[in-house]
């Protein structure tokens, strides 16, 4: 028996003639790898040269100089001083943090706004649960141009001009050159509240701590909320009274044609607010509603027959649970709106677009401008992505 | 037993359909002080939009006239305007004797897409009916045999040219976002970096800057003497975008695949391409026809994007159509139509991909 199967056992021992070299997978995919890269440079000084002969042709100088340049345009809302003596480079920054200003509003409001349609949706309110979903189905199902376009029109072209604003609560007023509101008269109280804000934060946190670490040790939880409560309205409000207690307001106040004083809102911003909220909201009510539909039921039923109430059942079981589901998909919702709120320029909001391609338009530099769009976003959304990345390893599960 | 009996014996009310009623309401409308405060609330918001909304809808409204003087008194829609326009809005600037070609190519892209819902249909022969389809669509619009008039495609416009932004862009980026998946899985580094690079590229910008480049930066890289319509650059912007999008989705179904089906091809002697080809492709993408439909969805909103680099979509179309300054106060009724044409397109995709999602699920069983 052994001696039978003995030249077979050696006839597979002994190696088998190599297969010729390019048939070996390794050198294969270093072969194909490089054969890729090639490709890809190929292309790539192609298209520059090509560019490159096209921008001599036409008597484009490329490079980024331009941007020191006096742009001669102004911008309809800035956040930081610009005139258009300003540069350029100044421009597109203004732009920039138009673009931050509006997706940050909008980021919290939608998140407000869908987590609350999200919980509607599965109220056991069927009415309510109903008109959720319709909210929902609705606002998902039109493009947000179309919205932008509606809203804008709507504002500019339905609302009362300015002699006839609307009172929509005392002392903010609408009309179709947007929102205008009171304002407290800049005082040197103001810089003493907010640092009073701050530190009352942070002794909050300190507080918080303690009373966890007290919590565990002795089974007593001491007062949380009420005085987290009392720290932040107490130390502010000492601060307001320090500072002398200002109360001066500066409302607008109506004159013969406009309104003046108090601070406003542009209708540009306004419907790209609007907007932008409330398409993403859609989307975000989707997201809650599926992650709180991922925590399994029985979940529920154990917090509940432990004895939680209904929102401390929501409070300490099942949103620890959803979030860990919800926030991945959450992040691309954020990255979203920071991406559509570039739909601006459609409606003339100066946001970096909008703001860009007027410099294209002016200095003809298209390469220079689209790459520094593009550049901004990118880093943008690898800001955010990495922000919630961070996020996320928090509410992760601790595996063991 | 006796017990059984006893209870089977005891005249039990059956309970009416009232009674059934009754204990639904309370149990979903009025189930204690906080929900019952919801439900006034919530009929108090119907009772104040749903009637003026109706009334301005359907009531008060004028449905033609072809005249703007005859909506001036009225309190509702003046639906006249979308009577008067539904062409322009429908059909863009395409000449106005020759609307009938792009209405019929419409109508041939949507008979495809009704062949490819059904499930059956999921057969090779289908994308030779897609093929067919757009030739047939293009030899519409385009035409120039015939006797058809050749019409340049600066004049294309409305609901034809967003459906074939849409469909068209799906379809050849389809190919292009299996390359990429396939490419970001690969074992080999630089493949991988290249397609890792693209995805989160074109996945890190808005696509209106991907229209800008295609209609600033694209005839910069073309030589001399070659230049491109604008509608088939704001094309190539929209498949570049979506193939990152796509291949995204279906790199998820190829994470989904259990690696054992790779291993028992490759134990059975098949290529890397056979493989992927025969084993893995068809299970990963059947996987993930729903996000794809979804994907769709959203590509197919998208598309009212190349309104802002002026070609004239349904939505741009419409804007033009209310420019007129005659009907220019009634641009509502104009949004609320094409609105509602967005809307049905997009909600009964999504009732599919619903749909779809349930049957695969039971599909994917084994009996």
């Amino acid at each position: 028996m052994a001696t039978r199967s003995e030249p077979r056992l050696q006839a597979i021992a002994a190696k088998p003639a190599s297969p010729a070299w390019w048939r070996n997978p390794d050198v294969r995919a270093v072969i194909y790898q490089v054969l890729a890269l090639l490709l890809v440079i190929l292309i790539g000084t192609y298209l520059v040269s090509i560019t490159m002969h096209n921008l001599e042709v036409r008597g484009i100088r490329s490079g980024f100089g331009y941007l020191d340049h006096e742009a001669g345009f102004r911008v309809g809302e800035t956040l930081i001083s610009y005139t258009a003596a300003d540069s350029y480079g100044r421009a597109i920054i203004v732009g920039l943090l138009n673009t931050l200003r509006v997706s940050i509003i909008a980021i919290v409001l939608a998140t407000i706004i869908g987590t609350v349609v999200g919980i509607a949706r599965l109220s056991k309110n069927w009415l309510l649960a109903k008109l959720a979903s319709g909210y929902v189905e609705l606002v998902r199902n039109i493009p947000l141009l179309l919205q932008l376009f509606f809203w804008y029109s709507a504002i500019t072209g339905l609302l009362p001009a300015v002699s006839a604003a609307v009172e929509l609560l005392p002392g903010i007023y609408l009309s179709k050159s947007g929102l205008m509101y009171p304002v407290p008269v800049e005082s040197p109280a103001h810089l003493w509240m907010a640092s009073a804000f701050l530190v009352a934060v942070v002794a909050s946190v300190f507080y918080t701590r303690w009373a966890n670490r007290r919590q565990e040790t002795t089974g007593v939880r001491p007062p949380v909320v009420q005085v987290v409560a009392l720290l932040i309205v107490g130390l502010v409000a000492a601060a307001w009274l320090a500072g002398g207690a200002p109360t001066a307001f500066d409302a607008p106040a109506k004159s013969r044609f406009t309104y003046t004083g108090g601070a406003s809102i542009s209708p540009e911003f306004l419907a790209l607010l609007l907007g932008l909220t409330i398409y993403t909201a859609g989307f975000i009510a989707e997201i809650v509603r599926s992650g709180i539909l991922a925590v399994p039921w029985g979940q529920t039923e154990a917090a509940s027959s432990l004895g939680l109430r209904r929102g401390l059942v929501l409070r300490l079981v099942v949103l620890p649970q959803a979030l860990r589901v919800i926030v991945p998909p959450m992040t691309s919702q954020y990255l979203n709106i920071t991406k559509n709120s570039s739909l601006a320029v459609a409606i003339g909001y100066p946001d970096l677009v909008s703001v860009t391609n007027t410099t294209l338009n002016q200095t003809g530099q298209a390469i220079e401008c689209i790459s520094i769009m593009m550049g901004i976003y990118l880093t943008i959304s690898l800001a955010i992505s990495l922000t919630m990345n961070w996020y996320n390893k928090r509410v992760a599960l601790v595996e063991r | 037993m006796s017990e059984t009996q006893a209870f089977a014996e005891t005249p039990v009310a059956e309970p009416t359909r009232v009674d059934l009623t009754r204990d639904w309401v309370r149990r979903r409308l009025f189930d204690g002080p906080w929900n019952s405060l919801l439900t006034i609330l919530a009929i108090a918001f119907l009772v104040w939009a749903v009637p003026p909304a109706l009334n301005w809808f359907f009531f008060d409204a004028v449905w033609s006239g072809g005249d703007p003087a005859a909506c001036r008194g009225a309190e509702g829609a003046c639906w006249a305007m979308v009577h008067d326009k539904y062409r322009l809005i429908l059909f863009g600037r395409y000449p106005y004797m020759e609307q009938w070609r792009p209405f019929l190519g419409m109508l041939v892209l949507i008979a495809a897409v009704a062949v490819s819902c059904r499930r059956a249909n999921w057969k090779l022969w289908l994308a030779g009916v897609w093929i067919a389809a757009f030739a047939v669509f293009f030899g519409l619009m385009w035409g120039g045999f015939l006797g058809m008039t050749h019409v340049r495609s600066e004049l294309w416009g409305g609901l034809p040219l967003t459906l074939l932004l849409a469909m068209a862009g799906i379809a050849a980026a389809f190919p292009l976002s299996i390359v990429l998946a396939l490419g970001r899985r690969s074992k080999m580094p630089v493949i991988r970096a290249i397609c890792v690079v693209y995805i989160e590229f074109i996945r890190g910008v808005p696509l209106i800057s991907l229209l800008f480049m295609a209609s600033f930066m694209l005839p910069l890289f073309l030589p001399e003497g070659i230049s491109i319509a604008a509608l088939l650059r704001a094309q190539i912007a929209i498949i570049l975008f979506s193939a990152a999008y796509l291949a995204e989705v279906i790199r998820g179904g190829l994470q989904a695949l259990p690696n054992g089906q790779v291993e028992a091809a490759q134990a059975i002697g098949l290529s890397y391409w056979q493989t992927q080809r025969m084993i893995v492709l068809p299970q990963a993408i059947r996987m993930v026809i729903p996000p794809i439909v979804n994907t769709f969805i959203g590509l197919f909103k998208d598309t009212s994007l190349v309104a802002i680099v002026s070609l004239t979509d349904l939505l741009l179309a419409m804007r033009q159509a209310v420019a007129d300054p005659e009907w220019r106060v009634y641009f509502v009724e104009g949004y609320v139509f094409i609105a509602m044409i967005y809307f049905v397109f997009c909600y009964f995709m999504s009732k599919y991909s619903q749909y779809l999602e349930r049957d695969l699920y039971t599909g994917n069983r084994r009996s």
